[in-house]
Formats: C-alpha cells, structure tokens, sequence
C-alpha cells in the first residue's frame, strides 16, 4: 500500500524570513521604548533597562538575527512593548 | 528512524513475502470479466489467512479490504467493493501480509481480459519501472538513486509519475522510515545499507501526473482521468545486492530471476 508522502521539513532560513517579515510590520498595540543592555542572558535573550528606569527581558527579533547583529551590553536600542506584558520586550533596532 | 534488519528477519519476511506472492498469484488467476473487487477480496483474505498470515491492509487505519484494487483511473488504494470488472479494464492489485509480526508488501497491475495496446505499453513500462529502480540498488547507492531511476525511465515514455504517495520502508510496521519517492536526484537521500527493507512501488499515469482522492477517504484517481499502473516488491538490501523478498514463482519478467533470494531451511 503507498504511503502518504509526508510532509517535507520546512527550510529553516525561509521559515526565519517569514517570521521576520511578521516582525517588521509594527502591530498596531506595540509600544517602542529605547532602552540599553545591561546582560546578555541565553537564548538570544537581554535583559534592558528601558529609558523609564524599567528592566525588562526582551528577545532579538527575527529580523536582526538574519542579518547577524552583533549586540553587547551597552549599546542602546529600540524595544517593542506588548501592552498585555511589559516585562517582555523584542528588539527591533540597534542604534550605532 | 530507519530500522535495518538481521538476516534473521529478513529470513521472516522472506517467508512473509513469499504468502504474499502465493496469494496474489492466487488473486491474479481468478481476475475476469464479470467479478467484483469484493469477491477477490474475499480469496485474497482467505488465501492469507489459510497460510497463517494477517492481512495487513484490513483495518489499517479503518480501510475496509485486505487488498486495494485500483481500476482504470484509479490509481491505488481502491476499495473493494461492488464494481464488476469489464473486459478491457486495467486492475492493479496492491496487497500485504503480516507473518509472525513481518509485513511484506507487493502490487501488480493486470489486464481483465483483452486490453488496448496503449494500456499494455503502460502496464509494461510500469513494471519496467519497478525493476530499473531495484536494479538502482547497488551497494553504496542511495534512495534517490531509485527514485531518479524510476522517473528517468518514465519519463522516457511519456509517462507522469505520481508525486503525492511513495514507496516506504518495510518491517514490524507496514510504512517505516525512509519515504522512497519515485522521482529525485541520484546521490541523495540516506544510504542503502544492508539490512535495509523496502518497498518500491512506480505509480505511473498515461497522462498528467496530478492525483485527487475521492470522498471515500482512499481511492487515488488520476485528475485527468487518464490511466494509471501500479506494481510494487518488497526488496531487502544484503550483502549480496537487493533482493525481491515478494518474488512470484511464475510470471515475473526475466530480469528479476537474478534478485531471488535464496531459500533458507529454518531448524
């Protein structure tokens, strides 16, 4: 009996474009808010204090990932807020 | 994750093939016009089952037969049912056993009673198929060897080679890793090491190779409605090149006489 062709693993580098096209279009509810690292924590993850004095956990986004930017404690950036959870943030910009 | 097999096993499911090639030869002889599916059905269980086998297709994710027979458009797993064959008709058969826990796998397509020349250059260069593609196991070689050896020879022909089903790996279970496509690129895909089993089965279409279900949930049909032809083998990768585990006693083409496996005596 034939099988089924199964499906056939998703190309990992399209997969990570898509999700960074997603990232690149501002949802509506986002809240930007510069900030500046303070250390980096595994995972790709940073923790930053934001320009109000808060510190948050925030993630690189897709989209700087794919174009491998480098990002040390110090630098500053553009974090974007969830209104639901405002101690997760994305970074979406790393100013120079 | 790809099982291979001991020889031990492969002992087992040469003994479980060769129910399966004894039934359908079986099935094969009683094909005319004027019979259902059901009723070939109906010899292939007790023929599998007279030998101490299972069928493994009956009850296989709710299918209702111990074969599937494909006709004319149809490209595999029809089920059977009251459809009376008609002179003319193309049937593929596609039937498995399970023996002491070991599937063994095999299709034919035959002719019910006089068909035009254009099926039988399609039954003919189907079966082709599935012999170029077992002789695509050398040692060293790969699963898209087969597949680009199968489709290479198709192709050749006119011939569509259906792209949604494959072939797969044989074993405890009836679909085991790998996929065998029958379309692909030489050098790809895992290696074919001994102990491996598979199934390789060309599903080969007159016209477009683009396929539909119908609403049963199974039967397979060409989307052009043009004819398709369907053999398949369960082959065991060994030390001593691919061997056709299903091997029929008679009606095999010659070509196919030099992947018999040996007989073992079992104490």
């Amino acid at each position: 009996m034939a099988r089924r062709r199964g499906g056939r693993r998703p190309d990992r580098a399209k997969k990570r474009s898509e999700r960074a096209a997603a990232s690149a279009t501002p949802k509506e509810e986002a809240v930007e808010v510069e900030g500046t690292i303070v250390e980096p924590l595994p995972n790709a993850m940073f923790r930053v204090e934001l320009a109000n004095g808060h510190k948050v956990l925030a993630h690189v986004s897709g989209k700087i990932r794919m174009n491998f930017i480098r990002i040390l404690p110090g630098d500053r950036v553009l974090v974007e807020l969830s209104p639901y959870d405002l101690t997760h943030g994305r970074i979406t910009y790393r100013y120079k | 994750m790809i099982a291979l097999k001991s020889p031990r096993e492969i002992e087992t499911m040469r003994r479980s093939g060769k129910i399966t090639a004894a039934v359908l030869t079986q099935v094969m002889a009683a094909v005319r016009p004027g019979i259902s599916t059901r009723e070939l059905d109906a010899i292939a269980q007790a023929g599998i089952r007279e030998r101490g086998g299972i069928p493994t297709f009956l009850g296989y994710n709710g299918f209702q037969g111990s074969i599937c027979a494909s006709v004319n458009d149809e490209v595999v797993h029809g089920i059977p049912g009251s459809r009376v064959l008609r002179d003319g008709d193309l049937l593929s058969i596609d039937i498995g056993t399970t023996f002491e826990d070991y599937v063994s796998d095999m299709a034919v397509t035959v002719a019910v009673g006089t068909i035009s020349p254009q099926a039988q250059r399609l039954l003919d260069v189907t079966q082709q198929c599935l012999m170029v593609g077992i002789a695509a196991m050398v040692p060293g070689a790969r699963v898209g060897d087969i597949g680009a050896a199968v489709q290479a020879h198709a192709l050749q022909h006119g011939y569509g080679v259906v792209r949604e089903l494959v072939g797969h790996g044989v074993g405890r279970a009836m679909h085991e890793e790998p996929q065998v496509p029958n379309y692909g690129k030489a050098g790809t895909g895992p290696q074919l090491r001994t102990g491996l089993v598979l199934a390789i089965e060309p599903m080969i279409t007159q016209g477009d190779p683009a396929t539909q279900t119908l609403e049963d949930g199974w039967t397979v049909v060409t989307a052009d409605g043009k004819l398709a032809a369907h053999f398949e083998h369960t082959i065991a990768m060994t030390d001593d090149g691919p061997k056709i585990l299903t091997l029929r006693e008679v009606g095999e083409p010659p070509e196919a006489q030099r992947f018999r496996p040996k007989e073992e005596v079992r104490v």
